[in-house]
């Protein structure tokens, strides 16, 4: 495999060692691929994490959004010549909005009543929108081009590794990074955090909390569908794309701990890898390693590793 | 209380009027990942060739009931039986899935419905899960091995490594793969199971890349197979390994595009653009639906009208007299010549390989196969002594 280019020096000593019977450049490039499709299960996870912890909605609509988000920028991009690091900040923008109108119209009246309300709701709507496109577009899919800059792929010696990936991580991880610091180091994420815990309180300072709540579940809803666009060059942009993620994305934040933004990032990233290293070991059962950490932790530590008892 | 019953009769028109109607069922996957490779389209197609038998049989209006069995082998059973129980379902064409298939041929020997098998195409449906209702239409892993396999194994690519969908079809379709490729002096690599509907496929194919095989067998179909090819082009796979399709449909290549399916072998059934019979149905379904059908959206098609004509000719609908008629006659239509029905439930005719044009070689719409072999259908489906279909040992 490296004998077509020069290997890397650290990889050239260890090119003929195997740890566990693996050879070190398959650990090496799944390790790669596992932080790669963790940095989605973290970008995917916090938005969940950021509404459930301020907002207490448990977004099973998430997906759908992703989707959305997708499937907004492979329509600006066939309609309207729309290119991609546009969409990427316009379908967002436009997902955004529509999860804005769905608060407004539907989740507001939902958050004095037991969250299984919330749940069941918004499950109901991510079938709807799935519905809407396979009618729209059908249910194989559409393809999105990569953009020109981040075409082509690097050799770095134990795999190929095409750029836009790289682009993945960077901006995914950017992004979280970002939403960590808007919500725990700013004074914006103060008011938030404490009009979750005392709206009533935040309300007579002189906070707007409704508005607040409803831009909150907006910017999440928008996470999800920057995501999407990520992820739109890279896989089939179909009505499914959503509900097979969002599965995994939920046991993420229940094993991060509901509601916390630093477990949901570090618990994607993890599981990204380990579900990697799953797909070598034993490839049959890498659709459901999640759940059973998932259940392991659950018995363990009921709040998750990050969350609050 | 009357409207109970004006509700009921709604609900379930075909209980009041049982007896004075023929009726034909459709379970197939109407929303998951193989919706678009029968789906709406069959749907459509078999309500073609009903209106084109003109509506009725042996005096008997013909009707038409579809169903979503959700991939989901459990309700595509119950479904069926209920339909054989309270609709007096008469035949049931069944759409994808072999796991959904294989639990519904069960029923189709339990309630004797003929069974047309169509979107699956897992072998064992004509070997060891034969039953003496079951026809399998369209296509088998048989089939599929005995095209794309043989062919790329002919032209040089004697190493595979298999990318297998982890149930029924998977497995089948690299089993027959690896016999075909064993007997023309290749052999198998290795192979990942990937479970159905997987997110991500760059970790198994990296495996693939690993294994030094030079061709990328990807045992799977529709969305798990555009993205198996999308991310083995990204990762630069397809540069060292020839990927070989052992099932993909048009809806498939239509949405992956030529610039990522150019080059790619593989075996169909049936093709729009293969003659002007075809072209003729094409046209009349593009009118309908605004696109080419799927090889099993024609065999929704012909697989009706294959029904119809044998209950025309055995002037009955007795499940017995009709696969009776139905194994004696030849189908001559668009979708084959001189196809016939085996005793153990294949339907016999022309399969062909092709290879998928590059961009510059497409001229219009849809102008994406070229042909590149047409097979005979013993030399596609394999002589009936091949068959462990226990109904062959009775005689």
């Amino acid at each position: 495999m490296v004998s077509r280019c020069v290997s890397p020096f650290f990889l050239r000593q260890h090119a003929m060692s195997d740890i566990f019977g693996i050879p070190t450049q398959v650990i090496l490039g799944q390790l790669l691929l596992g932080l790669l499709n963790g940095s989605f299960y973290a970008m995917l996870s916090l938005g969940l994490a950021v509404i459930f912890g301020l907002l207490g909605v448990v977004n099973f609509a998430h997906g759908a959004f992703y989707m959305l988000g997708a499937y907004a920028a492979w329509f600006l991009w066939g309609r309207f010549g729309v290119n991609y690091w546009v969409a990427l900040l316009l379908a967002p923008l436009v997902v955004g909005i529509l999860g804005v109108g769905l608060e407004r119209t539907f989740l507001k009246h939902l958050y004095k009543i037991d969250p299984l309300y919330g749940l069941l709701l918004t499950f109901g709507l991510s079938l709807i929108a799935e519905g809407v496109l396979r009618e729209l577009f059908g249910s194989s899919g559409q393809s999105y081009p990569v953009p020109d800059l981040l075409k082509g792929a690097l050799d770095v010696g134990f795999m190929i590794l095409p750029i836009y990936r790289v682009w993945v991580i960077v901006a995914s991880l950017s992004v979280c990074f970002l939403t960590w610091y808007l919500i725990e180091c700013t004074r914006l994420g103060a008011n938030l955090r404490a009009a979750t815990e005392n709206p009533k309180l935040v309300q007579a300072f002189g906070i707007n909390v409704p508005r607040m709540v409803m831009l909150t579940y907006g910017a999440g809803v928008a996470l999800a569908a920057f995501a999407g666009v990520l992820s739109a060059p890279i896989i089939q942009v179909s009505p499914l794309m959503g509900s097979s993620l969002v599965i995994v994305v939920f046991a993420v934040v229940v094993i991060g701990g509901m509601g916390s933004i630093l477990g949901a990032i570090l618990s994607g990233l993890s599981l990204g890898v380990i579900e990697g290293f799953t797909k070598v070991l034993y490839p049959e059962a890498s659709n459901i390693v999640v759940f059973v950490i998932m259940a392991v932790v659950l018995c363990w530590r009921p709040s998750g590793f990050f969350g609050k008892d | 209380m009357a409207l109970a019953s004006a509700v009921a009769a709604l609900l379930n028109p075909m209980a009041s009027q049982a007896g004075n109607e023929v009726v034909i069922g459709d379970i197939d996957d109407m929303a998951g990942l193989y919706a678009d490779v029968i789906g709406a389209g069959g749907i459509e197609a078999a309500k073609m060739a009903i209106a084109d038998f003109g509506g009725t049989v042996l005096g008997k209006k013909i009707v038409f009931i579809s169903a979503d069995h959700q991939n989901k082998p459990d309700i595509g059973s119950s479904k069926f039986r209920e339909w054989a129980d309270k609709n007096e379902l008469n035949m049931l064409l069944g759409g994808s899935n072999t796991g959904v298939s294989i639990a519904m041929a069960k029923v189709a020997a339990e309630k004797k419905v003929p069974f047309m098998a169509i979107g699956a195409a897992g072998a064992s449906l004509t070997n060891q899960d034969c039953t003496p209702y079951t026809v399998h239409y369209a296509y088998d892993t048989t089939s599929l091995a005995n095209g794309t396999a043989s062919v790329i194994t002919q032209n040089g690519g004697k190493s595979w490594y298999f990318l297998t969908a982890d149930y029924a079809f998977g497995t089948q379709l690299q089993d027959a793969a690896t016999k075909v490729l064993t007997a023309n002096g290749g052999k198998s690599i290795g192979s990942v199971r990937v479970p159905l509907s997987a997110s991500d496929f760059s970790s198994f194919l990296l495996q693939a890349k690993g294994s030094g095989a030079q061709v990328l067998g990807l045992s799977n179909a529709g969305t798990d197979f555009t993205n198996s090819l999308k991310a083995a082009n990204e990762f630069g796979i397809t540069k060292t390994m020839k990927p070989a399709a052992l099932l993909a449909f048009i809806s498939d290549i239509h949405s992956l595009g030529l610039q990522t399916a150019q080059g790619l072998y593989l075996t169909t059934g049936w093709y729009w653009d293969l003659n002007p019979e075809t072209r003729a149905f094409g046209k009349r379904y593009f009118e309908k639906m605004k696109k080419e059908p799927t090889m099993n959206q024609a065999a929704y098609y012909s697989a009706t009208l294959t029904y119809l004509n044998a209950v025309k000719a055995a002037n009955t609908t007795d499940p017995d007299k009709v696969m009776e008629q139905l194994r004696k006659i030849k189908i001559n239509d668009m979708f084959a010549k001189g196809g016939y029905i085996r005793e153990d439930g294949v339907m016999v005719h022309d399969m062909y390989v092709m290879q998928v044009k590059t961009p510059a070689e497409s001229k219009y719409p849809w102008d994406y196969y070229k042909v590149v072999k047409k097979m005979s259908g013993e030399e596609a489906f394999g002589p009936l002594s091949d068959s462990t279909c226990p109904l062959l040992k009775k005689k």
